[in-house]
């Protein structure tokens, strides 16, 4: 491994951390699209700071681009008070306008400029280790490690130091307003942060990506935790190892670093999607069926209790009376049988046990009164078996 | 030439007709993530067929396009991720993907290859004959399923519930209209690019929005709209030297928003501020009738005059009201005397009593 291959991974992981950081916050707070809205209208700022000063890196330049970024939040919130149209028409609105005057302005400037629209939006991390920082003659590190850097450190300073408030005014804004915080102001800041963290990133990995590594690492640890320290922790984790892993299939396929850093993202969210325990797609699945079958139970079980004749508790009667398919009654037949609910005897007649009884009865009660979610413990009380 | 505004205008309309839907369904940003959600569906058409056939083209981002949509509903409906998240996931993730699908073709030895990217920003200056064709019929069957199911989807947009009530197949129409919004959508990629295609599904009817509060008008419209930003914006990008179509549309569609933002006659802040001037002055008006009132009420004779100091002591009294009393023929003046007339009594005691019908 080169150095430049260590401080290409080393420029990725950094970003990968600084972008986690606001992008939990953004997911927590439903602002997910501004990152996006962000990452595009800074383009204007971006070519009007490189007019005057001609450098990528320069603070200045920085400073310009994330203040379009803060300009772009102020506009759609200004947009969507007058209550003309919604905030989503609003985003949707004000962010290809400003991306439309930076592409013009480059455009119009093409010839004195060198700054391309596709280097903004997509980046060149493989770039970035030849662009030096020297300071008096000595080379201390590439310029983008550097500014990510200081970013990053900066953000996690803020991140430390607010860290109570940030917590309060996202979960519980009229909580903070009334401790004496105020949301304006972690709000803006937010927005601040996310702005200058995309400014500093775009340039190293471009505007999409920095879109992802914001919003994928946060939303699949959201599907993980609930706790806010082990979801930023973990987004922080899966930023880092689609950086790092991202780079070397990259590597492998001998294609651009962003694209697979972002495809390795989607793999581990998909990942997470799908098998994320209680939260993911295949948990909450099986969850929706099992309760399918126990609700099901619970109806049978009260059409037992409801019914002595014969006739209406024969086996077969369930098929022809409940309308159910014979897959299904037999599913709810046996999970009754496992669970002690019922007994049946030798003329196919199905009556309930004492354990049935005790259980119809509360869960007459239960409908009845409705309250709270009894329900889950009452079957936690009396089932062995689930659905 | 001719070929490119026609194309910019078809587009113009058929986007604006179908993102009235979108933004009415509070599904604005779909149309970006959908747009970015194509680029792998192109890349991977591409390297299937390796052909730069845009009808193959615009099959794949169709497929990829909805996989996303359909991929975003499922996140928002099947866990807790809200559909920002949602929406900023697939858009982001996909895209990326396409990136690095898109660089992987440039390295493989396929003289074919060059041109993808105009995808990403689009070029209408690449628009040929048979593309305009495509949009034209497109056009066509998008205008026809609307107004064969213009009902349902009408019911559908303001009232789901009720839709499924009376025995829509809600996810059917659905899914129809989102396939429809995503078809317009790829069809613009080649003309605008990714990154400005959600503008020109919101912009014409976003400003259609403004102008009539009657769906089938709106739709009208927005089509009407996107029709003629496209033809200007085209006509305008012509013009000058280095400049590309899309961005210019995009700010010609920009800057007529605002103006319906500011001059539309019903919703517009113009009027809405205009308005709301002339409701404070009628309610200043409203003051001053209504003190002096009071004050004749405890006299016998109703025009019996009064000095115009009495009235220095309340606050919603101007010359200008006075005046304009005078003008209304509620007051007479003579001097520095003034007196109610016994129509502005009438009117006055009237006011009052509306109050208080209002107020129980």
């Amino acid at each position: 491994m080169s150095s430049a291959q260590l401080e290409i991974q080393l420029i990725a992981s950094l970003v990968a951390l600084a972008c986690a950081i606001p992008g939990t916050f953004l997911v927590l707070r439903k602002m997910a699209m501004i990152s996006d809205a962000i990452s595009h209208s800074i383009l204007p700022g971006l070519v009007v700071g490189f007019f005057i000063t001609q450098d990528l890196n320069s603070p200045l330049l920085i400073l310009l681009a994330a203040l379009t970024g803060v300009i772009t939040v102020v506009l759609v919130e200004q947009i969507q008070k007058t209550g003309l149209v919604k905030e989503d028409t609003a985003i949707g609105l004000v962010f290809p306008a400003l991306f439309s005057i930076g592409v013009i302005m480059i455009a119009k400037n093409a010839n004195d400029i060198h700054l391309d629209v596709d280097a903004v939006l997509l980046g060149e991390l493989a770039f970035a280790p030849f662009d030096r920082l020297t300071i008096s003659g000595v080379d201390v590190g590439p310029k983008s490690l550097w500014v990510i850097g200081t970013i990053l450190t900066i953000t996690i300073g803020l991140l430390i130091a607010f860290f109570k408030e940030l917590k309060i005014s996202t979960f519980d804004a009229g909580l903070a307003a009334s401790l004496g915080f105020s949301p304006v102001a972690i709000h803006y800041g937010l927005m601040t942060v996310a702005s200058v963290t995309t400014v500093g990133a775009f340039d190293a990995v471009g505007a999409i990506l920095v879109v992802a590594l914001m919003i994928a690492p946060a939303a699949a640890a959201y599907l993980l935790t609930t706790d806010l320290k082990k979801m930023l922790a973990l987004a922080m984790f899966f930023g880092v190892l689609s950086a790092i892993s991202g780079y070397w299939f990259a590597h492998w396929l001998d294609a651009s670093i962003a694209g697979s850093i972002t495809t390795m993202l989607g793999l581990i969210f998909l990942i997470i999607y799908l098998f994320a325990p209680s939260k993911g797609l295949i948990a909450v699945m099986y969850r929706e069926k099992q309760q399918k079958v126990e609700v099901s139970l619970i109806t049978f079980l009260l059409h037992l209790k409801n019914h002595t004749e014969a006739s209406e508790r024969h086996v077969n009667h369930l098929t022809e009376h409940i309308n159910w398919q014979k897959i299904r009654a037999k599913t709810v037949l046996d999970l009754a049988l496992k669970n002690n609910m019922i007994t049946v005897d030798n003329k196919q007649l199905v009556s309930l046990t004492d354990k049935g009884e005790d259980f119809t009865s509360l869960a007459i009660d239960y409908i009845i009164t409705n309250e709270d979610a009894q329900i889950e413990d009452m079957k936690d009380d009396f089932f062995l078996f689930r659905g | 030439m001719r070929t490119i505004t026609l194309g910019t205008a078809i587009l113009g309309a058929v986007t604006g007709m179908l993102g009235s839907f979108a933004v009415l369904r509070k599904q604005s940003l779909l149309g970006d993530a959908i747009s970015h959600a194509a680029l792998p569906g192109i890349a991977i058409a591409f390297l299937l067929t390796g052909a730069k056939d845009s009808n193959t083209l615009l099959l794949g981002a169709l497929i990829s396009g909805l996989i996303g949509t359909f991929w975003i509903r499922g996140i928002v409906s099947k866990t807790h991720l809200k559909s920002d998240t949602a929406l900023g996931l697939i858009l982001s993730l996909f895209f990326g993907f396409g990136m690095l699908l898109l660089t992987f073709i440039q390295k493989q030895p396929n003289a074919n290859q060059a041109g993808l990217d105009k995808y990403l920003f689009g070029q209408a200056a690449t628009l040929v004959e048979s593309d305009v064709w495509l949009m034209a019929i497109v056009t066509g069957l998008c205008l026809t399923v609307l107004l064969l199911f213009w009902k349902e989807f009408k019911i559908l947009l303001f009232d789901k519930d009720y839709a499924h009530t009376i025995g829509f197949n809600t996810k059917a129409i659905d899914i129809l209209i989102t396939s429809f919004i995503v078809l317009a959508i790829v069809l613009g990629l080649q003309t605008v690019g990714v990154v400005l295609m959600s503008a020109m599904l919101l912009a014409p009817a976003a400003a259609a929005r403004q102008w009539t509060n009657s769906l089938g008008t709106m739709v009208f419209l927005a089509a009407v709209f996107g029709a003629f930003f496209g033809v200007f914006g085209t006509a305008i990008s012509a013009s000058q030297n280095n400049l590309s179509t899309g961005p210019v549309i995009v700010l010609v569609a920009t800057v007529f928003v605002l103006f319906s933002f500011i001059f539309s006659p019903s919703r517009g802040l113009l009027f809405r501020q205009i308005r709301f001037i002339k409701n404070r002055r009628d309610l200043e008006l409203h003051k001053t009738l209504a003190f002096m009132f009071h004050i004749a009420e405890t006299h016998d004779d109703i025009s019996h005059p009064h000095t115009v100091k009495i009235l220095n002591n309340f606050q919603g009294y101007t010359r200008g009201t006075l005046q304009k009393l005078v003008d209304k023929n509620y007051v007479t003046l003579e001097g520095n005397m003034w007196s109610l007339t016994p129509e502005g009594f009438e009117r006055a005691s009237n006011l009052y009593n509306q109050q208080t019908n209002k107020n129980e």
